[in-house]
């Protein structure tokens, strides 16, 4: 069995939850394997992170480069490239890094890719077969994946058992020397901030928020009936910013807003991981939805099947007695 | 600036309620309704008014059967000059690197400074434009929600990262973009923008074609594979509430009182 590598995503010196995760997956992989964190970076920030995961791993492969102060993924790509063996099966989170860094990393690698696993269901010899979703999780599907030449698996944060934080005494070696040339074609700027919107959907204990099932602009006002007569705040999916109905402030989601409501009105929404990845704080959740069988009826508290824009109107009506 | 985007016909989850075929391993494909890709159009879209900013041509490929033609026409009538269709019978079963291997083949048959993919597709594996990317050894950024053309060594794009947070970076020119929804405004396409484009013709190319080895790119070449589709055992979900609207009504507004959410 080929050894498995967890690459440590982070930033100010903190590494993402998904560090705690990896090796709940990689047992799955392989029960006996020993997994290696490997985290790339520079400088203090870098070793506060390397010292972090030797309680996690018992192997800790650090990477220092100043050209690896931001994790551009060309350059970390590089760095992984020289310093990873070939068949080395590599775990990367599936969010906006790993899907930028993990399909070039596995063609560099000549290994085999399988993106935003959910779960693992068994390794026999070199056939991986894992869990996945297609069509926005309406559907789940297997798929094997032959690792014998190596593979790079991203995984979906929040799928698999975070590790306890055990003195687990791990080795570090320092592969600093091992990173070769890292010029490369693609380079960094910066860092934008998202602008601040005029409403902070982030305060609010009661949302209502909207996703396509809302259908056209004009029933916006809808929904804002409704949560005005609840004292709520209009939050939305995705969808809605990208149409440009409501200022991207008020998207709720792993690329908007992490929200902590009490109380979380899903009207319309599917519940595609990106959109609930940014609910939290374990809301009561009701979802309203013309279709019985929305993934969001998986996740929710309560569900309704109906129409919202029919839905909506005589919840108002109720609500304001 | 030559541009070529790579679009894919998919099943519209819109306008789909998804269900297994009656063996339980596939999903039952006969009344699905098709359509070209969400984040496609958007690339589609972009690559549009690049051109018309600075020149150029957009040409839109699929790897696909006769009837990935419709998306191709469709994303003609949006604006694109050309398409191309890369179908063959070799190439079912290719997995992400599979149709990467294909596209790189009709790349190099090309001139072109900037290839567009969408960000994903109806898998969510994210995967082809990362590969081709590599494959061809261009740069490559992926969720990208701005593109700055200035000049024709190198460009200047925005990815979008968590929190809704923009990473900008720049790019030498020829290079590889996975194009974000959000981006810009994608062109409403009518019926008689189809019609309009109906008799262009649509160059169908196949392995050979290509200059690719069959067993290079398709199922026997494929190291991932889809074994089945299943339903997960998600634990009990919703409790689901039934019965007349104004019942439904009043039992949601005490829920949500008792859980603090209304005063
Ligand atoms: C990198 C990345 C980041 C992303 N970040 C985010 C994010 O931060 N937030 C986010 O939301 N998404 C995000 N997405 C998009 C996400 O994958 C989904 O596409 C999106 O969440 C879908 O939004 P939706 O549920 O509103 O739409 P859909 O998935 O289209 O669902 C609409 C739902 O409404 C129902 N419906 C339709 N009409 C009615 C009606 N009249 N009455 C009742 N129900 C109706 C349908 O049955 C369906 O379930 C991201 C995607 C990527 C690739």
């Amino acid at each position: 069995m080929a050894e498995i590598f967890a690459y440590i995503p982070h930033s100010a010196g903190v590494a993402e939850d998904i560090a705690m995760e990896y090796p709940d997956a990689a047992k799955k992989i392989d029960a006996a394997a020993a997994v290696t964190a490997v985290v790339t970076g520079s400088g203090a920030d870098l070793d506060k992170v390397v010292e972090a995961m030797t309680g996690v791993y018992s192997s800790v492969i650090k990477i220092d480069n100043e050209a690896l102060a931001y994790p551009n993924a060309e350059v970390v790509r590089k760095a992984l490239v020289s310093v990873l063996p070939a068949d080395a099966i590599v775990l990367l989170p599936h969010n906006t890094f790993g899907m930028d860094l993990g399909p070039g990393l596995s063609i560099k690698m000549d290994a085999s890719f399988v993106a935003d696993v959910v779960d693992i269901d068994s390794c026999d010899g070199t056939t991986l077969k894992v869990v996945r979703q297609e069509l926005g999780g309406a559907v789940s599907t297997h798929v094997s994946c032959d690792v014998a030449a190596g593979a790079v698996v991203t995984v979906r944060g929040g799928s698999f058992v975070p590790a306890e934080d055990a003195a687990a005494g791990g080795a570090v070696v320092d592969k600093s020397a091992d990173a070769g040339d890292l010029a490369c074609k693609r380079r960094f700027l910066e860092v934008v901030e998202a602008e601040v919107g005029d409403v902070d959907i982030t305060k609010s204990d009661l949302l209502v928020s909207i996703g396509r099932g809302i259908e056209e602009e004009d029933n916006i006002e809808v929904a804002q009936e409704l949560a005005e007569a609840m004292g709520a705040v209009v939050s939305c999916s995705r969808p809605i910013v990208d149409a440009k109905w409501l200022e991207k402030s008020r998207q709720v989601g792993t690329s908007g807003q992490t929200v902590k409501p009490k109380v979380y009105l899903a009207m319309g929404i599917s519940g595609s991981f990106q959109h609930m990845g940014g609910v939290k704080g374990n809301p009561y959740i009701i979802a309203i939805n013309k279709n019985p069988k929305a993934p969001i009826f998986q996740v929710a508290d309560v569900g309704v099947v109906a129409d919202i824009l029919e839905f909506m109107p005589e919840f108002t009506e109720a609500v304001s007695g | 600036m030559e541009i070529l985007v790579c679009v894919k016909r998919v099943p519209d989850t819109a306008e789909n309620e998804f269900e297994l075929n009656s063996a339980g391993n596939d999903l039952d494909r006969d009344d699905l309704v098709y359509s070209v890709n969400e984040w496609d159009n958007y690339a589609v879209e972009e690559a549009i008014q690049i051109v018309d900013n600075v020149g150029g041509n957009v040409t839109v490929v699929t790897v696909g059967d006769d009837e990935s033609e419709e998306v191709l026409r469709r994303e003609m009538a949006m604006g694109a000059n050309n398409g191309i269709l890369l179908s063959d019978d070799a190439f079912e079963g290719a997995d992400g690197k599979g149709i990467a291997t294909i596209l790189k083949a009709e790349v190099e048959k090309g001139n072109y400074d900037l290839i567009l993919t969408g960000a994903q597709a109806d898998e969510g594996a994210g995967q082809v434009g990362g590969m081709l990317a590599a494959m061809l050894d261009y740069p490559y950024a992926s969720l990208v929600n701005k593109v700055e053309v200035d000049g024709d060594a190198a460009i200047k794009v925005g990815r979008e990262i968590e929190g809704g947070n923009q990473e900008m970076n720049e790019l030498d020119l020829p290079c590889v973009l996975s194009i974000q929804t959000g981006i810009n405004e994608p062109r409403y396409v009518g019926i008689r923008g189809i019609r309009k484009v109906a008799k262009l013709e649509i160059p169908v190319k196949g392995a050979s074609d290509l200059g690719l080895d069959a067993a290079t790119v398709g199922d026997a070449a494929a190291k991932v594979k889809r074994v089945d589709y299943f339903v997960p055992d998600m634990g009990d979900g919703a409790e689901m509430l039934d019965g007349s609207t104004d019942e439904i009504i009043a039992q949601l507004i005490e829920r949500i009182k008792s859980k603090g959410g209304l005063a």
